[in-house]
């Protein structure tokens, strides 16, 4: 078996991102196919995650893969002070790939290192989460039924998301458009408007969601944690104004749809859930298909 | 004293290494990375705040009979990119050139992301070198932070 390892979402060229999309359209037609019977895929998850670890494991099952590993680490040797290249690298003699996802970032590239398996990030700390950048990328493809010349505003947290950085760095190979709606103080960050300065791509940012919608082809919203403003009457003041209301989308595209990595906390309202435009939920579901294009693209069965 | 006298007194060292064109304020930074305070065994001069043309304030340091390790140089180029390295035999300078940037830096710097698997496991660091207007910053192997405040260990 080949030994790939999808770390970052940087790690893929663009063909490789494409090819992946690709591979998720065939597992969405093809859900259930057995091209990893008899193998063990690891399921490592030193910090908790329900979403992200319950579409990975339903990835490998409908592979045909057997599933081991752990969904909190209290329990394991590493609560008994082993390091974790020691616990990596027992592991890795247990199984043919690692999924795993740490609050400390850097894990994923270190475990990669040394591993004799590939690894796979499910996301590290505030770094990358490169299988949620996939699905995106395959959601907006799906439902746009291109990647070239997408017209996309992010909504919300833009400094510390990294989903939209992630997105961010996937979609510049495909000349997008971008629109960034966010407080001052969470704002994205320089070295992503540097990097497409250099790439000539154009972006607009602004403080709130305003007519720019009606051009967008996907709306990305994000969470705007508490926490993250050093402010809290600032918080208050600003909460409602990254709120996503069904009275926004009266003029946008008939084809414009609203992604959300989730979980939401209230930055779309309930009502939005039936409109046409809200695809969140559906996003969810690529994941899983997604996620059986990613592991079987690394392990080779499928090129 | 002549202009001259002061020329002959940097290069008056028989053997060894003069690292010159020092930004004034790197000067006790390089002597601590490169662990000069420690060493009791060479003969070191250091000069601090002298006149230069190309910086307007400089520092040189000279070390007898010791030469420098492309990993010391390397140390240096992060903190003082303008600094020049003379190897010095027999009162000559045989080797003279420029420090410069390695494309990658392993193990001496510190990552200043806390949440940095390299600052939580026994894990050597490593980062790629950037230079932008002027500054050097440093992009972290691991965790992919970029950081102009590094802290050399």
């Amino acid at each position: 078996m080949s030994k790939r390892s999808l770390i970052s979402i940087t790690d893929l060229t663009k063909e490789e991102i494409l090819r992946i999309a690709e591979l998720a359209a065939y597992f969405e037609e093809h859900p259930y196919e057995p091209l990893l019977q008899g193998r063990v895929i690891a399921s490592l998850f030193f910090e908790p995650s329900t979403r992200t670890r319950l579409s990975f494991e339903s990835a490998m099952n409908r592979l045909g893969a057997r599933v081991i590993g752990f969904s909190d680490a209290t329990n394991t040797s590493v609560s008994k002070g082993e390091t974790f290249h020691d616990t990596i690298q027992v592991i890795s003699n247990y199984c043919d790939m690692i999924v795993m996802r740490h609050s400390l970032e850097g894990a994923p590239r270190y475990a990669s290192e040394f591993s004799k398996v590939p690894i796979v990030n499910a996301g590290d700390g505030a770094n990358q989460h490169p299988s949620q950048t996939l699905l995106d990328i395959y959601s907006i493809k799906k439902t746009q039924g291109r990647l070239d010349n997408i017209n996309i505003m992010m909504v919300g947290d833009l400094k510390y998301g990294r989903t939209v950085h992630s997105l961010l760095q996937a979609l510049s190979h495909f000349n997008p458009t971008f629109t960034f709606v966010s407080p001052e103080e969470l704002q994205m960050p320089r070295e992503y408007t540097m990097f497409l300065d250099q790439l000539g791509i154009s972006y607009t940012v602004k403080r709130e969601i305003d007519e720019a919608i009606n051009e967008a082809d996907i709306v990305y919203m994000t969470r705007v944690q508490k926490e993250r403003y050093s402010d809290p009457m600032e918080y208050e003041r600003m909460k409602n104004v990254y709120v996503l209301k069904n009275s926004m989308l009266e003029n946008v595209k008939p084809t414009m749809k609203i992604l959300h990595p989730l979980p939401r906390v209230g930055e779309i309202e309930q009502e939005v859930d039936a409109n046409p435009h809200a695809y969140y939920f559906n996003q969810t579901e690529n994941g899983v298909y997604t996620r059986m294009a990613i592991i079987s693209y690394l392990l080779g069965v499928k090129k | 004293m002549t202009a001259n006298d002061k020329y002959m007194e940097v290069r008056a060292i028989e053997n060894g290494t003069v690292i010159d064109h020092i930004p004034a304020d790197a000067l006790f930074k390089i002597i601590r990375i490169m662990g000069l305070d420690q060493d009791s065994e060479h003969r070191m001069t250091f000069g601090a705040n002298l006149e230069s043309k190309r910086l307007g304030c400089k520092a040189i340091i000279k070390i007898n009979d010791r030469y420098l390790e492309p990993a010391e140089i390397n140390k240096i180029a992060l903190i003082a990119p303008t600094a020049v390295v003379n190897t010095i035999r027999n009162f000559e300078v045989v080797e003279k050139h420029a420090v410069e940037l390695p494309q990658e830096v392993r193990g001496f710097v510190k990552c200043a992301n806390p949440a940095c698997i390299t600052n939580h496991q026994p894990v050597e660091t490593g980062f790629s070198v950037m230079e932008e207007d002027g500054k050097i910053l440093l992009r972290c192997r691991y965790c992919e932070k970029i950081t102009s405040r590094f802290e050399i260990k």
